[in-house]
C-alpha cells in the first residue's frame, strides 16, 4: 500500500515557522526509494533539531548502509521546533520524514540515535506527533518497532517503557541483521504478531527487548535482580562491534543540507575506540577495542566525499585523533593533496601529549589557523591521576610554548568540575594552569596580548565506566566551586584580563546524571516532564531544572528513591546496577579495581603500547586491537580540470 | 578575470531556501563542479561571487541574478549547464552571459511578481485592485528589526491586474468557472510590477495595501513568485531582460571560446 506524502499539508504551515528550509528535505545526496519496491522500511531519527541532527555521523552512516540494500528503505526525521509542533497538532499533520515526507507511523522500524540522554523528551514528542502510543505495552501491529541506539542506549532503562528494543554498540551490521529478521517474519505473514518478531530479535542476544526482562527491587529501593521472562531470552545482551573499518567506508556520499547546520565538513572517522583509559569517559570505555581505518582508506573516503559534497573542510574524527599511528602522514598527505583547493583540515580531539607542531602546521597550512584546544580535564596533577588522564603540566607548557613560537596566539583548555575526590584546591589549580600558559606565551613571544580560555563542564558519572559507582557532586557544591575559581581568575591583576572563563551551572548536570544512571522508575519522570511541556532539554533556553525536579517528585513518589539517590549517592560493589545486563564487554571486577585505583591515584597505561591489562572486552566480544602502521603513503591525486 | 552573470531560480519546495542558504549551496556547487573561481585576496580568501537583490525566504523566483569571477576563461553556456547539474533540483541555473557592461544592479529597476491568492474570488480581487490603484498613496506598516515602519506601498506599483483564471500545470480550469483545478476552490492570481525603490516595496506590502484599502483578506498565505526583474518599460508596464545588454555587446567572432551566446548577432 503506497503511503501518501504529508508535504502538501505541511507546506501550508511552513510560511508561519522559523527556518522552514529544515523541513523540506531535498538535500544533496539524499535518497528517496520506491515505497512499494521495499519490504523493510526504516525511519531514522536524531532526536534534536535538524541543524544538530543532520550532520550526525551515526544516522548518516546507517541511512546509507540501509538504502544501499535492495528492498530496504531508510528515511530521516528530526525534532520539529515548538512553533511547528503547535501547528502540526492544530492541523493534524503527523511526524514526517524529510526525505519523502511520509508519516513515521507507516514504517516498520522507528530507530532513534541517542548521543545524549537529553533527547529523551524529544522522543516522546515525536512518538506522540507520529500517533504512536508512548509506551511499548500500548502498541499494536500497526505501529513500528521503536528502537534506540547510540551511546545513551548502553543504559536504556530510563526509557525502557517507551522502547520496543535497543541495540548497543556499532550499528552498521546490527541494522542489517535486524532487517533480515523483520523481512523473514513479514514474508512468513507476520506469525505471532509484534511479540514474535521482538522475541526473535531478543533471542539473538544482540537486541535488548525490555519487555522480556523483569526488574525486581529490594526493600531499600536498590535493584534485586533483572530476570528474563520469556523462553530463550538470554540473561545478558551483547554489544555489537564492527571489525575492519576499511570494509565500512561510510558515509560515502555525505548529506549536504541547504539549511545551516552545526558541522559542515567532510568528516571521516579515522579510528573507532580508545584505550587511553580516562576513567570519566564513557565513549572510551564502551567503544573498545581501537580499530584504525588505514591511511589509504582514509585518503579514498576524503577524495570521494569532497567530490560528492563540495565541502571546504575535512574533519578527521575519532576519540583522540592525534593517536592514529599514521596521523602525521595522513595530515601531510591531505594537506599536500588539497593545497590548491584551499581545503582546511581539522582534528577535533587532540591530546596534549600526542600533539606536535609539525602536525599542527600541516593542519593549518591550507587556510585558517584557529586557536589550539586541549583538554587536560583536571586542574591538578593529583586530579589527573585520579581520572587517568596522564598529561603533565610540563607537557602542556612545553606544547603551548612551541605553539606560541610558531605563531599561535590563543589556547583553549577544557576541564571538568565535580570529579571524584575533587577539592576546591584541585579546581583552583585550573586558574593557575591558565596563568602559567599565558606567562609562557608572553615569554616566548615577547608580547602581552596572549589569550587563554578555560571552559569547564560539570562531571556526570556514566554507566560502564569506573566512575559508575561514584557520587555526583551536587549542583550547589559545583556552583560554589566554580564561583571560587571565577573569583580567583577575575581577581588576578597580572593575568585575569587575558583569561576567558566559560562554565555552565551545575543544574543540567544533575538531570543528565539522573537520566544516565537511572533505572526504569525514571521513565515516569521523563513522561511527566514531556507532558508538562518539556522539550529540547539540551538547549539552555528550553531546559527547565525546576520542571524536572517537580516532575521527579511526582514521578518517583512511592518508590522510596529520589533524585539524590540516583545522583549524589555512592554505590557499593554488591549493588546490581540497572545496566548490568547490557554487556559492553568490560569486566565489572576490572571496572571496580580501576575505581579503587582511581581513589588511590594509581594510573593505568594504554594497552596499545603496553601489555593487556584485562579490561575484558577483547576476549568477551571476540575482538582485537587493529592498528597500524601500514607503512603505506597517501598518494597525491591528479586533479581534474586543472 | 572573466566575469559571468547568471540567472537562477528558486522553485517548488526550495522556495523556502533563505538567501544565506542559497549562498552556501552555490559556493559548494562551484567546488563540486570544479569551476576555476577567482578568489579574493586576504587572510581568508573567498570565491568572487556577488548577488543582486535576492527574493525573500518563502517566495519562489524565476529571476534571481548573480555574478561570478573566474580565474580562467570558460564558455558561459557550458558553465551554466555544469552549475545547474551541481545544484539541487529547484535551484536551477537558466541563463548565463559574459559580463560586457557595467552597472548591472542599477539595471534591475523593477520586478514582476505573480501572487496566487487561494480562497479569494477573482471578482473580489479585481474590485480590491481597482480601489488600490485609484489611490495616490496607500500607507502600510511593516514590522522590522527597528520597530514598526510606515510607508507608501502605492507609488512603487507600476502595474497590478488580475489574471484570467489559473492554468495550472498545463491543465485548464473548468471552462466558465473561477475554480482552481488543484483545489476546486476559488483562486485569484495577481500580476504585480513594482519598482525597486527605497524603502523596498514587497508583494506582501502591496497585499497589506489591498487589505487597507479594500479589506481583501486571503484565508491562506499568498504564494508568491518573482517572474522577472530588470529594466522597466514604463509605457507597457513590463519588465525586460537585464542580460540583453551584455548579449548585445558581444563582439561577433572575437571570442577565444566562442560559444553559442558569444556569436549571437548584436
Amino acid at each position: 500500500m503506497t503511503v501518501e506524502s504529508v508535504f502538501p499539508r505541511l507546506e501550508a504551515l511552513l510560511p508561519h515557522v522559523q527556518k522552514p528550509i529544515q523541513y523540506v528535505g531535498g538535500e544533496l545526496n539524499s535518497t528517496v526509494k520506491d515505497w512499494d519496491a521495499c519490504d523493510v522500511r526504516w525511519a531514522l531519527m536524531y532526536p534534536d533539531a535538524y541543524e544538530v541532527g543532520l550532520p550526525n555521523q551515526g544516522v548518516m552512516i546507517l541511512y546509507e548502509v540501509l538504502n544501499e540494500r535492495e528492498g530496504v528503505l531508510a528515511e530521516r526525521t528530526y525534532s520539529v521546533w515548538p512553533d511547528l509542533e503547535a501547528l502540526m497538532r492544530e492541523h493534524k499533520v503527523p511526524q514526517f520524514t524529510v526525505d519523502a515526507h511520509r508519516p513515521v507511523k507507516a514504517f516498520d522500524v522507528f530507530g532513534l540515535s541517542f548521543s545524549t540522554e537529553l533527547g529523551y523528551t524529544n522522543m516522546l514528542t515525536a512518538l506522540d506527533l507520529a500517533g504512536i502510543p508512548l509506551e511499548s505495552k500500548d502498541r499494536t501491529d500497526e505501529d513500528p518497532i521503536v528502537l534506540a541506539g547510540g551511546h545513551a542506549a548502553f543504559n536504556p532503562e530510563p526509557i525502557a517503557d517507551f522502547l520496543d528494543a535497543a541495540v548497543v554498540g556499532d550499528g552498521e551490521q546490527a541494522v542489517l541483521d535486524m532487517t533480515e529478521i523483520i523481512r523473514a517474519w513479514k514474508a512468513e505473514g507476520r506469525p505471532g504478531g509484534r511479540d514474535e518478531v521482538l522475541l526473535r530479535l531478543a533471542r539473538t542476544g544482540g537486541f535488548y527487548v525490555p519487555k522480556f526482562y523483569d526488574v525486581e527491587y529490594l526493600a531499600d529501593g536498590r535493584i534485586g535482580r533483572v530476570v528474563p521472562n520469556a523462553p530463550g531470552v538470554p540473561w545478558r545482551v551483547s554489544k555489537h562491534t564492527v571489525m575492519d573499518l576499511d570494509e565500512w567506508p561510510y558515509p560515502k556520499q555525505p548529506l549536504v543540507p541547504l539549511a545551516e547546520t552545526v558541522h559542515e565538513r567532510m568528516s571521516v572517522e579515522i579510528f573507532r575506540g580508545c584505550t587511553r583509559g580516562c576513567r570519566f569517559c564513557q565513549a572510551g570505555m564502551i567503544t573498545r577495542p581501537v580499530r584504525e581505518r588505514s591511511i589509504t582508506g582514509i585518503g579514498e573516503m576524503v577524495e570521494r566525499g569532497l567530490k560528492a559534497t563540495g565541502f571546504e573542510e575535512v574533519g578527521l574524527l575519532s576519540l583522540s585523533s592525534a593517536d592514529h599511528t599514521e596521523i602525521g602522514d595522513i595530515a601531510k598527505g591531505l594537506a599536500d593533496r588539497y593545497t590548491e583547493d584551499k581545503i582546511g583540515l581539522s582534528l577535533p580531539s587532540t591530546r596534549v601529549d600526542a600533539f606536535n607542531i609539525d602536525l599542527a602546521n600541516e593542519l593549518s597550512r591550507n587556510g585558517r589557523r584557529s586557536g589550539l584546544t586541549f583538554a587536560p580535564e583536571g586542574g591538578s596533577e593529583r586530579m589527573r591521576k585520579v581520572i587517568n588522564k596522564m598529561v603533565s603540566e610540563e607537557d602542556l607548557i612545553r606544547t603551548v610554548a612551541t605553539a606560541y613560537g610558531n605563531g599561535w596566539r590563543q589556547v583553549k583548555l577544557y576541564f571538568m568540575c565535580g570529579l571524584p575526590t575533587e577539592t576546591d584546591e584541585d579546581v583552583l589549580q585550573i586558574g593557575e594552569m591558565a596563568k602559567n600558559v599565558i606567562q609562557k606565551g608572553r615569554e616566548v613571544t615577547g608580547q602581552n596580548d596572549i589569550r587563554c580560555t578555560v571552559s569547564i563542564g560539570g562531571f556526570v558519572p556514566k554507566p560502564h565506566t569506573p566512575f559508575q559507582w561514584a557520587p555526583q557532586l551536587s549542583a550547589e557544591a559545583t556552583d560554589a566551586r566554580l564561583a571560587k575559581l571565577r573569583d580567583s581568575i577575575r581577581g588576578d591583576r597580572k593575568y585575569g584580563k587575558n583569561i576567558g572563563y566559560r562554565y555552565h551551572d551545575g543544574k543540567p548536570g544533575i538531570i543528565e546524571g539522573l537520566l544516565s544512571r537511572g533505572d526504569r522508575r525514571v521513565g515516569a519522570v521523563i513522561r511527566a516532564v514531556y507532558e508538562d511541556g518539556g522539550r529540547f532539554d539540551g538547549w539552555r533556553e528550553y531546559f527547565s531544572y525546576d520542571r524536572w525536579i517537580a516532575c521527579a517528585e511526582k514521578g518517583l513518589a512511592g518508590t522510596g528513591v529520589d533524585v539524590d539517590w540516583y545522583t549524589t549517592r555512592e554505590r557499593t560493589y554488591e549493588e546490581v546496577l540497572p545496566w548490568d545486563h547490557l554487556d559492553s564487554g568490560l569486566d565489572k571486577d576490572w571496572l571496580w579495581e580501576d575505581w579503587q585505583d582511581a581513589l588511590e591515584e594509581v594510573e593505568v597505561d594504554d594497552c596499545r603500547w603496553t601489555p593487556c591489562f584485562d579490561c575484558g572486552v577483547c576476549p568477551q566480544m571476540d575482538t582485537h586491537i587493529q592498528i597500524g602502521p601500514t607503512g603505506k603513503k597517501m598518494l597525491p591525486l591528479t586533479v581534474v580540470n586543472k | 578575470m572573466q566575469r559571468i552573470r547568471l540567472r537562477y531560480t528558486k522553485r517548488g519546495r526550495l522556495r523556502f531556501t533563505s538567501h544565506r542558504d542559497f549562498q552556501r549551496a552555490f559556493e559548494r556547487a562551484l567546488r563540486r563542479s570544479a569551476v576555476p573561481m577567482a578568489y579574493s585576496a586576504g587572510f581568508t580568501p573567498h570565491p568572487k561571487v556577488s548577488y543582486a537583490n535576492a527574493a525573500p525566504t518563502g517566495v519562489a523566483s524565476e529571476a534571481e541574478y548573480l555574478e561570478i569571477g573566474l580565474a580562467a576563461v570558460r564558455d558561459p553556456e557550458q558553465l551554466r549547464a555544469q552549475l545547474d547539474e551541481s545544484l539541487p533540483n529547484g535551484l536551477d541555473v537558466i541563463d548565463a552571459v559574459e559580463v560586457r557592461t557595467p552597472n548591472f544592479v542599477e539595471r534591475l529597476e523593477a520586478s514582476e511578481w505573480l501572487v496566487r491568492l487561494d480562497g479569494v474570488e477573482p471578482d473580489e480581487a479585481a474590485g480590491a485592485v481597482a480601489r488600490f490603484l485609484a489611490e495616490e498613496r496607500v500607507e502600510v506598516e511593516r514590522v522590522t528589526k527597528n520597530g514598526v515602519r510606515v510607508f507608501d506601498a502605492r507609488g512603487a506599483v507600476a502595474a497590478l491586474d488580475v489574471l484570467p483564471p489559473q492554468v495550472d500545470g498545463g491543465a485548464d480550469t473548468e471552462a466558465g468557472t473561477d475554480r482552481d483545478v488543484r483545489t476546486g476552490r476559488p483562486c485569484a492570481i495577481l500580476r504585480l510590477v513594482v519598482r525597486h525603490a527605497t524603502p523596498a516595496v514587497r508583494p506582501d506590502d502591496v497585499l497589506s495595501g489591498l487589505r487597507a484599502t479594500a479589506d481583501l483578506a486571503p484565508p491562506v498565505p499568498a504564494e508568491v513568485t518573482r517572474l522577472a526583474q530588470g529594466p522597466l518599460d514604463e509605457g507597457t508596464g513590463t519588465v525586460t531582460d537585464p542580460l540583453a545588454l551584455d548579449r548585445a555587446a558581444a563582439p561577433a567572432g572575437s571570442e577565444p571560446d566562442a560559444g553559442p551566446r558569444a556569436t549571437a548577432p548584436a
